[in-house]
């Protein structure tokens, strides 16, 4: 255990503090299911120049060109957050699609999307559940039938956040009928605006629409936009989903979530008394940090065992599961210290910070179920991380 | 940075591992469990002999001179054999005590006899750190100790206590003094506990000694009652896990039903979340941090809490046979009861946590 940084690693903490110390009033933050504006795009071009966004990016596809390093990824994340500075633009496109393109995408396919969607100027969305087509993801049944120089997609997408922002989909779509289950499905890039394509928000418990049903009629997408070959989207859409994974995973969030509870309960105040003071109150509070606490240590545990590109096992296998349960949990304790104003929504009489912990709530729930519920979260522990019987297949 | 064991630390734990395989299997722990003994002697010949009592005794003393961490680390072999062998007390707590606050003369006299595992030392800290119960409590009237102790960690067979009073101060008791009565106080059958009762008896106290001495050695007690859990607590998930592939109901086994996959899936996410909190609490306890206390009372906590889980759960994979005497889990669920409520359980240590912070 030897957690002082590398003088190099020391060097670039330094770097970072002088850059957020002149730059960082320049910052904007991202709001979820909206095009970055102006200020956001002119952020992420300083970031970029910097190798504060896109920092391991090849130069040539507009990145900083940066060699991997963990822990320079972390300190980066590290400073950022502590300064309550917005990092870069976080999308799909960037955090999960251009990841992808750099591992299984052709040199065209790199130079076309690659800079662009750093940049933010070119958005993306995810087209993969469907209705019927959720845990079982592989069981999707939009089609995608040869014509000429084209695929004509039919079916329909749901969750998809930004739809309605976005320029582009990666999609996948069933192109190979009579291959099996998992070998006949396609990811397929195409444009928002082709003809075909129709968007219908999605309205949530928080009553905001922050996702989209989408439906293809007769959408027309040249064949070459596909990314790697026809009936290998499976093993693509899974190069995505790691990537997924990783970015739902962030003890950094958790400790920043974890001090604004606990601010919470400090300045909140029943029949004159503090709800920091309430014994069970508090009682609740302590063993959220704790767990807190052991979320931040051992996510430093997996980035050791990341930088020295080690398998980590069963440990890889924990952290969604544990992680969103911490942050729905932290999200109801703020609410339960504020008792019956903690349940109104937005800017109405009475609510505190516009009844962000409601917002919050809802959608730290749908964390739990999204990205991997956490019942499919066990039967992968217990699978591959315990090595017990796999699901008997039912006869169909 | 580096956030895990060195080489070194994982060759160590490693060979510990195999070592106590071979030295503690469930028929030493039933052995001196059912015979009341204070340890069983061929486990504790295995441990001396891998040089465990020595870990935290320096090497002037003849010790390893090593760190809590390589000592948490032993505490989970141990707790993975749920090995009757004294620890805590005798090569933990003592050897931190004596270096911190013995006399020139007491560390001479003990140190290099807790390293060879010569002597046995007992601890009695349990009315300083989780409070009195049925009127215990002793009181040093000059070079005197009236009073009783409950929960003498290594207390039986002891070559003498360390025992602290409630001013504070900690003495040294020698087996055999006059005044002194031991009497059986058992808890977990794997690490016999016992009552002590002085009347008059004559101590000898350590001249550093005071209330930061007794939460040295309650950081130092949380991490590795808490690394115990850790290790306790996988060898009851990987039992279960072996169980529920073996055992079949309805025509196939157990561990193919889902209720049953998941329960050990939440048991290995529960116990192994928490593996680098207990890691890195010792790593501060060794570093000196000021925030030291604070991780401690959190490992202490969220291990009481993940470990108390783990058992109640790994029995009831093993059905009916997880409560019989037979199977033999109840050592282990016991042994995690015991790193769950010595020295303050998880609403204890989270209490504390909290006072640290100045929330209460």
């Amino acid at each position: 255990m030897d957690l002082r940084l590398r003088p190099e690693h020391v060097a670039l903490r330094d770097q970072i503090r002088a850059f957020l110390a002149e730059h960082g009033h320049l910052s904007a933050p991202t709001v979820p299911g909206r095009r970055p504006g102006p200020a956001l795009l002119a952020w992420q071009r300083l970031l970029l120049e910097h190798g504060y966004a896109g920092r391991t990016v090849p130069r040539q596809f507009g990145g900083y060109g940066a060699e991997p390093d963990v822990l320079e990824q972390h300190l980066i994340v590290e400073e950022f957050t502590r300064a309550g500075v917005a990092l870069g633009i976080g999308n799909q496109g960037i955090s999960m699609l251009v990841p992808t393109l750099l591992e299984l995408g052709t040199e065209a396919q790199k130079r076309e999307y690659i800079a662009p969607t750093l940049r933010g100027e070119l958005v993306w969305c995810q087209g993969y559940s469907e209705p019927g087509a959720g845990s079982d993801l592989a069981s999707l049944q939009t089609r995608g039938v040869e014509d000429g120089d084209d695929f004509v997609v039919n079916g329909q997408k749901i969750w998809t956040s930004t739809a309605h922002e976005a320029d582009m989909i990666f999609c996948l779509v069933r192109t190979e009928p009579h291959a099996a289950k998992h070998a006949g499905i396609s990811y397929l890039l195409f444009s928002m605006r082709s003809p075909g394509i129709s968007i219908r928000p999605l309205r949530t418990m928080t009553g905001r629409a922050e996702f989209n049903e989408v439906f293809f009629t007769d959408v027309r997408v040249p064949r070459h936009q596909i990314l790697g070959a026809r009936g290998e989207g499976w093993k693509v859409a899974n190069e995505t989903l790691k990537h997924e994974r990783a970015y739902l995973a962030n003890p950094g969030l958790l400790v920043q979530r974890y001090a604004e509870v606990e601010r919470v309960l400090r300045e909140e105040s029943v029949d004159g008394r503090r709800a920091a003071d309430d014994p069970a109150l508090r009682e609740r509070l302590m063993d959220l940090q704790g767990r807190v606490l052991a979320q931040q240590c051992h996510g430093m545990r997996l980035l050791t065992l990341a930088e020295r590109r080690q398998d980590p096992g069963l440990a890889g296998l924990i952290t969604k599961l544990q992680g969103c349960e911490i942050r729905y949990q932290l999200s109801t304790l703020a609410i339960d210290a504020l008792g019956e104003l903690g349940l109104l929504a937005h800017a109405t009489p009475h609510a505190r910070s516009d009844g962000i912990w409601q917002d919050r709530n809802g959608f730290d729930l749908g964390l739990i179920i999204g990205g991997g519920t956490a019942q499919i979260q066990k039967n992968i522990i217990a699978e591959r991380g315990l090595e017990m019987p796999r699901e008997p297949k039912v006869a169909a | 940075m580096e956030f895990a064991l060195s080489e070194n630390q994982r060759l160590m734990q490693d060979s510990l591992r195999g070592a106590l395989a071979r030295a503690c299997p469930l028929e030493r722990v039933r052995a001196a469990a059912d015979a009341e003994l204070a340890w069983d002697a061929p486990a504790w010949s295995a441990v001396r002999e891998l040089g465990v009592p020595a870990l935290l005794v320096s090497e002037a003393h003849g010790g390893l001179g090593l760190s809590l961490l390589d000592a948490a680390l032993a505490a989970e072999e141990l707790g993975r054999r749920a090995a009757p062998v004294p620890f805590l007390a005798t090569s933990v707590l003592a050897p931190l005590a004596l270096r911190d606050a013995g006399s020139e003369s007491q560390q001479v006299q003990w140190l290099p006899r807790l390293a060879s595992g010569d002597a046995v030392v007992g601890l009695a800290l349990t009315e300083a750190l989780s409070g009195a119960r049925d009127g215990a409590g002793v009181r040093a009237v000059g070079r005197r100790l009236h009073g009783s102790a409950l929960f003498v960690v290594d207390g039986a067979e002891a070559d003498a206590w360390l025992v602290a009073a409630t001013d504070s101060s900690l003495h040294c008791v020698r087996r055999g003094a006059p005044g002194v009565q031991v009497a059986a106080l058992r808890a977990d059958p794997t690490r016999p506990t016992v009552e002590l009762r002085f009347d008059g008896a004559e101590a000898e106290p350590l001249p550093g000694t005071g209330r930061p001495l007794l939460e040295r050695l309650r950081d130092a007690a949380s991490i590795i009652l808490a690394a115990d859990a850790l290790g306790a607590g996988w060898t009851m998930i990987e039992q279960s896990v072996r169980y529920a592939k073996d055992r079949r109901q309805f025509g196939r086994p157990i561990g193919s039903f889902q209720a049953v996959k998941h329960m050990c899936a939440e048991m290995a996410a529960e116990l192994e979340i928490r593996r680098a909190l207990v890691w890195y609490a010792a790593h501060l306890f060794d570093e000196n941090s000021g925030q030291a206390s604070l991780y401690a009372a959190h490992a202490k906590a969220q291990l009481g809490d993940a470990g108390h889980f783990v058992a109640r759960t790994a029995i009831e994979v093993h059905g009916g046979m997880g409560i019989t005497d037979e199977l033999g889990l109840h050592f282990w669920f016991k042994r995690i009861a015991l790193d769950r409520l010595l020295y303050g359980g998880p609403d204890r240590a989270r209490r504390l946590a909290a006072e640290l912070q100045s929330l209460a």
